[in-house]
């Protein structure tokens, strides 16, 4: 069985700050991690290949400098990384990453699944999953909790949970799929010093459109149906009213304010 | 080629206007890539660790970013009309969240001059079409098939995907729930259009007539605007509990457009084989319009009492902060913030929380946010409309009982 896990590499997002001058975002110096929701995409993936043997891969399409994060998922125990990086690429949307992402799962021979994180902690669309299995054709499950069970004999398939707002739905898939998961699924490892010492050395498999063979039409910016127009931080809240003093009189003067809401 | 020329050559559709620009390193500091490096005073962008964020381009201050984008139009954009919403439902009962859906329809269809519409699909569902156009749609769309009572994503994206090739909606929102996000990004993918997930903001821009969507990211940190110009149907996802319900009108006149199911569309790779309602004796955090939380500022278990007690007489949901949970105090689905639950209800009340990132991420949208503390230099009073500085085991069980005794005039 082949298992493929993609992840996206993103800012620290509890460590960005916003500049109180320019009221811009500050990201310089903010470290790179990899999406804390990928963590427990890679780590099923290597409780795979520990219980049934599966070749596993991590892919992730970025620039140059997401290497890193490739190299941190080899460290934690997957087999295999690739970089899926081309100008071409800057710039997709939920849509276009999608494509190429599917279209690289193809490249590289296809897989019976393949695992993501429920969503990236920078963008938070949730988008990317499903839409590489659209792309595909495949049946996904989303916000996976529990692998149940899995069939590799003839009928290939899993039987999943899925963590919704009001309880937990179980799910029969066949294989090949797609699944994002939750955080409830696992508890991610650290990585051994054997396998860090791995994970330098690893080969990194680099993909360009070279071999994806992607128009320029349907990747980019020129490929995304969705363009960001304008990025702004929120009106911070100034001036709360807060109150000090004696508790009689400051629950009195708190319910005042909010009695009508209430 | 020198650093110079890689700017020139714009080859990443992004450039710097060196006459424009002032050397104010704005840009350096928010790229999330550090692709932009000073030379000679002027930004420079390494077209090789550039992903096209645009952050840099709007935080410019001289407008010295520019980014080209090729536009294509393959599709006639004026045969798409009307604004439809995807109305979810559970267990043969409209969610609230198709109310808040149709409330913003009605709004952007006025303003488009077109009309509104709503999908229903499931089996015997037909009894929910009449609610639907009495909040404002003034078509349903029903498709009603015993292969549609459980909701599957392929299965319902497929049938939907047919509808919107067949009858052309401008603009389709769906909830941004766990359902709604996972079948509308197949959706989108097949139809080949933009989808822009967790909107909490939707308006049409009325020169160029198109919809203009405002949604968060960063957790929060950050807002974006997004459009999708050349393709249709403009689609999004919309955060529960942001916009208002539509109202009902007893008047409002509608018709039912009775789809046949294609069996064509049924995928059977994916079987639903049961669902599990949670048992909780709390309201449900994302849909409670009140939240009570408690932080380390409880110090025990037993102490999280008076957070209950409050919770009740407000008719609230409990919440907490990660500490307490980790400290055993209260199970993990109580949990608010990064690794937990966001929640964005009416008032947030948050009791000896200090006010960590990674608890203001989850909760940071609630209309109102109430802080009680002790600590006058707690971060959550910056973020509070409100705030009581004090001991919570004083001021806590004042305020349940004062709330009781207003509750019972």
């Amino acid at each position: 069985m082949r298992v493929a896990v993609c992840i996206k590499q993103v800012p620290n997002t509890t460590e960005v700050k916003i500049d109180p001058k320019t009221k811009t975002l500050v990201r310089e110096g903010v470290e790179s991690i990899i999406n804390p929701y990928d963590m427990y995409a890679i780590e099923e993936a290597i409780r795979l290949k520990e219980k049934y043997g599966c070749q596993t891969y991590v892919i992730t399409m970025g620039p140059s400098q997401a290497e890193s994060a490739l190299r941190e998922a080899i460290s934690m125990g997957i087999d295999s990384a690739v970089l899926v990086s081309d100008r071409a690429f800057a710039g997709s949307d939920t849509w276009a990453t999608s494509l190429i992402l599917a279209k690289t799962l193809e490249y590289l021979g296809g897989f019976d699944l393949v695992i993501c994180g429920k969503q990236a902690s920078d963008g938070d669309t949730a988008q990317v999953g499903p839409g590489i299995a659209a792309h595909l054709k495949l049946p996904s499950a989303t916000y996976v909790s529990h692998l149940k069970e899995v069939e590799l004999s003839e009928n290939k398939k899993i039987i999943v949970n899925r963590l919704l707002e009001d309880g937990v739905e179980t799910l029969e898939v066949k294989l090949p799929a797609i699944i994002t998961v939750v955080k409830e699924i696992n508890e991610p490892r650290t990585p051994s010093l054997k396998g860090k010492m791995r994970a330098k050395s690893a080969e990194i498999q680099v993909v360009t459109n070279k071999q994806l063979q992607l128009p320029d039409t349907d990747v980019g910016l020129s490929g995304s149906p969705t363009s960001v127009v304008e990025i702004f931080t929120p009106p911070h809240k100034v001036g709360g009213k807060i109150f000090h003093g004696e508790p009689e009189i400051v629950v009195d003067q708190l319910l005042n304010e909010i009695k009508d809401l209430l | 080629m020198s650093q110079t020329n890689m700017n020139e050559t714009n080859m990443s559709g992004i450039k710097v206007i060196k006459d424009k620009c002032t050397g104010c390193e704005i840009c350096t500091g928010v790229c999330p890539a550090a692709a932009i490096s000073m030379i000679d005073n002027t930004a420079q962008i390494d077209p090789d660790r550039c992903t096209l964020c645009m952050s840099c381009v709007s935080a410019c201050p001289s407008e010295a970013i520019e980014v080209v984008r090729q536009t294509i139009v393959k599709d006639d954009l004026s045969s798409y009309s009307g604004v439809w919403v995807f109305a979810e439902c559970e267990e043969n009962k409209l969610s609230s969240i198709t109310f808040e859906l149709l409330g913003k329809a009605r709004k952007l269809a006025e303003d488009l001059n077109t009309h509104c519409a709503a999908v229903l699909l499931g089996y015997n569902v037909k009894n929910l079409a009449d609610s639907l156009i009495k909040r404002g749609a003034d078509i349903v769309y029903l498709v009603d098939h015993p292969a549609l009572l459980h909701y599957t994503s392929e299965t319902y994206a497929n049938t939907i995907s047919d509808l919107v090739k067949r009858f052309k909606p401008e603009i389709f929102l769906a909830g941004a729930t766990t359902l709604g996000r996972s079948l509308v990004s197949r959706i989108a993918v097949s139809v080949r259009t933009g989808l822009t997930a967790d909107c909490t903001g939707l308006d049409i821009d009325k020169d160029k007539k198109i919809l203009v969507q405002t949604r968060p990211a960063f957790g929060g940190n950050i807002m974006a605007r997004i459009v999708c110009t050349s393709y249709r149907p403009q689609m999004s996802t919309v955060r529960h509990k942001v916009m208002p319900e539509a109202a009902i009108d007893e008047n409002h006149q509608g018709k039912i457009v009775e789809v046949d199911f294609d069996e064509k569309f049924i995928d059977s790779r994916v079987k639903f084989l049961d669902f599990i309602k949670e048992q909780i004796s709390t309201v449900n955090l994302s849909e409670a319009n009140i939240i009570v939380s408690g932080g380390r500022g409880l110090k025990s278990a037993e102490n999280f009492k008076i957070i209950e007690e409050l919770a009740e007489a407000l008719g609230a949901a409990v919440g907490s902060s990660r500490a307490c949970v980790d400290a055993g105090w209260i199970p993990y689905s109580h949990q608010v913030g990064q690794t937990g639950r966001t929640v964005n209800p009416k008032i947030y009340i948050a009791c000896g929380i200090s006010g960590q990132i990674q608890h203001l991420v989850g909760m940071q949208s609630s209309k109102t946010i109430i802080a009680i503390n002790s600590d006058p230099d707690a971060p959550i009073f910056k973020v509070a409309d409100y705030g009581i500085v004090g001991d919570l085991f004083t001021v806590i069980p004042l305020l349940t009982k004062k709330i009781k005794q207003l509750r019972n005039k």
